[in-house]
């Protein structure tokens, strides 16, 4: 065990990987010579050369479908987008190559590529450089959705990413990567498709994922000193999203309220209402709530953004009104 | 106020495609009469395949056995079978959605194909995919794609796959002349000369995007100096002659494999049917002399000619060979029409491995 961030723990699930297995390539931009435009990547490319880890050139829909056509050839590539805002212009790729690529070919032709890089809202970052769109991934059937929260998150999911067959959506945290964890050393593998209870509780069921999980805590902490006890699970992998561990947590608190960054309409959120209440609709004693962004594009100015997310006081008030407390 | 103009000063199609301004040295009968006998005639028996097939499944598909769309290459044989002839069987081939002909040159069992065109269990891609998305992993066939100059990357992407893995093997990236406009062609074309991969892009400049022809949708005309701003080797070549394909393509495809270095080839040729089985051969787009001009240049015609002339093959030869691409043809039907539609349960399978 080491205490790592967040930022070293996919440094060291890439690097173990790339150590493990030659076919796995990194290719994005800045992440060979400039040591990643977050240093996600630092020191990999002193370690494994210009051939396995490449700086791209500014054209994310090329260096995606090349990615795609290298995974169909006998690569395993670790895609990496600047950030996730940039993989609008790789959707095409992303959606009608990488995710149908299986399908379309009657099952010839798997894709096995992971496309990671941060996504979230950051500091101050306005419009186009600061949003959530990991709803837009998870739309699409053929593609694995994860978003992880904590270094040894991080870092399990990753290795578990690179190995897994299938085209992988790998969405960090821009504002986590500087966090702090302990990591279990060498071969740490978190499996897709299984949520974690982050803190238990009987009370409410708080579900976040990313960097939400922390403000849920807070929240769950807040809480506590009221004489609440919230259970916060974070899903970790969105699709497959692990709908047993949601489902058995509401079952026992028979309240739910959903914290995510993206925005309301067909969010992340909407999905998981439509998980629980299929599945646990006579253990409900309220209707499920969701705390997410604003239903804006993202402002500037510091106080406009302060109120276009989620934070402890929005979650708290979710809290109270499930459990009727005025 | 008169509309500002915003269509091309070029108003005669035929001249600018009035054929090579640099043509071969020697006729078709003087460089047929170097190539082996043999070749020559499995080049003219792929054209063929092609052709009946297709006009075969042009009948089918006003029949409702071929659902969805069908993008037929008749008039655009000679590039495919030029340039795969040049091909190793473990070479990459990536095409658009106009693809049944590489296909079966490639090698594809014609009755999978068409049992692919049915939406059968036995089709090549089980049925999943149909006409646009025919896929053989056993022939490095990378698959039909149909989002317009989609496959451009991809095809760079299988060329870097084989330099990183040290393999010889070279990649064919086959799109049309209206794909040129699109990112992805120029974001590929600089990515592979930028990484010196073994890759051919061939561009078969139909004339046609759709109803829009290139005068109207591109501010060049000769497509292949797109290359020039990638710094990438490239040529252009008659693409309804099927020896000059195919000694275009094989000076292309040795650059790759030995040198590791890129081609950008435009293959000038013209497409005899509509766009799609939902448009005409001709209407208000071109007309219908047009198309009958330019079915003088048919390449099936010109090579059989030619190797009349020189005595490669006769009259009974060309009758026979007909006759041998039909019963493939109809056997290929045959094999489609018994073949089981895929399980319901089908639905489910093959969207994730594991």
């Amino acid at each position: 065990m080491s205490i790592l961030t967040y930022r070293e723990a996919l440094n060291q699930a890439m690097s173990e990987e790339m150590r493990r297995d030659e076919t796995i390539v990194l290719m994005g931009e800045e992440v060979g010579f400039y040591n990643g435009a977050y240093k996600v990547s630092k020191g990999m490319l002193e370690e494994f050369g210009p051939m396995r880890v490449l700086d791209t050139p500014i054209t994310e829909l090329g260096f995606t479908g090349l990615g795609v056509g290298a995974a169909m050839a006998g690569l395993r590539p670790i895609v990496e987008m600047m950030t996730f805002n940039f993989a609008i212009l790789a959707l095409d790729q992303i959606v009608n190559s990488a995710a149908k690529m299986l399908y379309m070919s009657g099952g010839q032709f798997p894709v096995p590529m992971v496309l990671r890089g941060p996504g979230g809202s950051a500091h101050q970052l306005a419009a186009q450089h600061s949003q959530s769109l990991e709803s837009w991934f998870c739309y699409v059937p053929g593609l694995k959705v994860v978003m992880p929260s904590t270094p040894a998150d991080a870092k399990g999911l990753l290795k578990t990413a690179i190995r897994d067959d299938n085209p992988v959506v790998f969405i960090e945290s821009e504002v986590l990567y500087g966090t702090r964890g302990e990591v279990p050393d060498g071969e740490h593998l978190v499996p897709l498709g299984i949520a974690d209870v982050k803190r238990p509780g009987k009370d409410v069921t708080l579900i976040a994922h990313s960097k939400m999980v922390f403000v849920a805590l807070d929240a769950a902490a807040e809480l506590a000193k009221e004489g609440i006890e919230a259970e916060v699970i974070d899903p970790r992998t969105l699709r497959p999203l692990d709908t047993e561990t949601l489902v058995e947590s509401v079952k026992k608190t028979n309240r739910a309220v959903i914290v995510e960054e993206g925005w309301p309409f067909c969010g992340v959120g909407a999905q998981i209402v439509d998980t629980i209440q299929s599945r646990a609709f006579d253990y409900l004693d309220a209707p499920i709530l969701r705390v997410t962004g604003a239903d804006v594009p993202t402002p500037y100015a510091k106080n406009l953004e302060h109120l276009a997310f989620p934070d402890k006081q929005k979650v708290m008030d979710a809290v109270n009104k499930v459990l009727y407390r005025t | 106020m008169e509309p500002a103009d915003v269509g091309s000063n070029v108003t005669n199609l035929a001249e600018l495609f009035a054929g090579p301004d640099h043509p071969p040295a020697h006729t078709l009968e003087e460089r047929a009469q170097r190539e082996d006998p043999a070749l020559l005639k499995t080049l003219l028996e792929q054209m063929l395949l092609i052709r009946r097939f297709e006009e075969k499944a042009a009948e089918l598909y006003t029949l409702g056995k071929i659902g969805g769309f069908c993008h037929l290459y008749i008039g655009q044989e000679a590039v495919a079978v030029g340039a795969l002839s040049t091909l190793e069987p473990d070479d990459y081939v990536l095409t658009s959605y106009r693809e049944h002909g590489h296909a079966l040159v490639r090698g594809m069992d014609p009755g999978e194909v068409m049992a692919e065109l049915y939406g059968k269990q036995s089709g090549v891609s089980k049925g999943k995919g149909g006409s646009m998305h025919l896929f053989d992993k056993r022939r490095s066939f990378l698959g039909g794609h149909a989002i317009v100059g989609g496959q451009i990357p991809l095809a760079a992407g299988a060329a870097f796959a084989s330099k990183y893995l040290k393999q010889s093997r070279v990649t064919l990236g086959f799109f049309g002349e209206a794909a040129v406009n699109i990112g992805s062609f120029h974001e590929s074309l600089n990515l592979a000369a930028l990484w010196k991969l073994p890759v051919v892009f061939i561009c078969e400049n139909n004339r046609f995007g759709m109803g829009t022809p290139i005068e109207r949708a591109s501010s060049l005309y000769d497509l292949s100096q797109k290359a020039c701003a990638y710094n990438m080797a490239r040529t252009w070549v008659d693409g309804m002659d099927v020896l000059a394909v195919r000694e275009s393509l094989k000076e292309a495809v040795d650059r790759a494999r030995k040198e590791s270095a890129p081609t950008l080839i435009e293959a000038r040729t013209y497409r005899f049917m509509g766009h799609s089985m939902s448009d005409p051969a001709h209407g208000h787009y071109r007309t219908k002399s047009e198309v009958e001009s330019q079915r003088r240049h048919d390449p099936i015609k010109n090579l059989s000619a030619a190797l009349e002339t020189i005595g490669v093959i006769n009259a009974e030869f060309l009758e026979e060979l007909d006759q041998k691409v039909r019963d493939i043809v109809e056997e290929s039907v045959a094999f489609a029409e018994r073949s089981p539609e895929p399980e319901p349960q089908e639905l489910y399978t093959d969207i994730y491995v594991g």
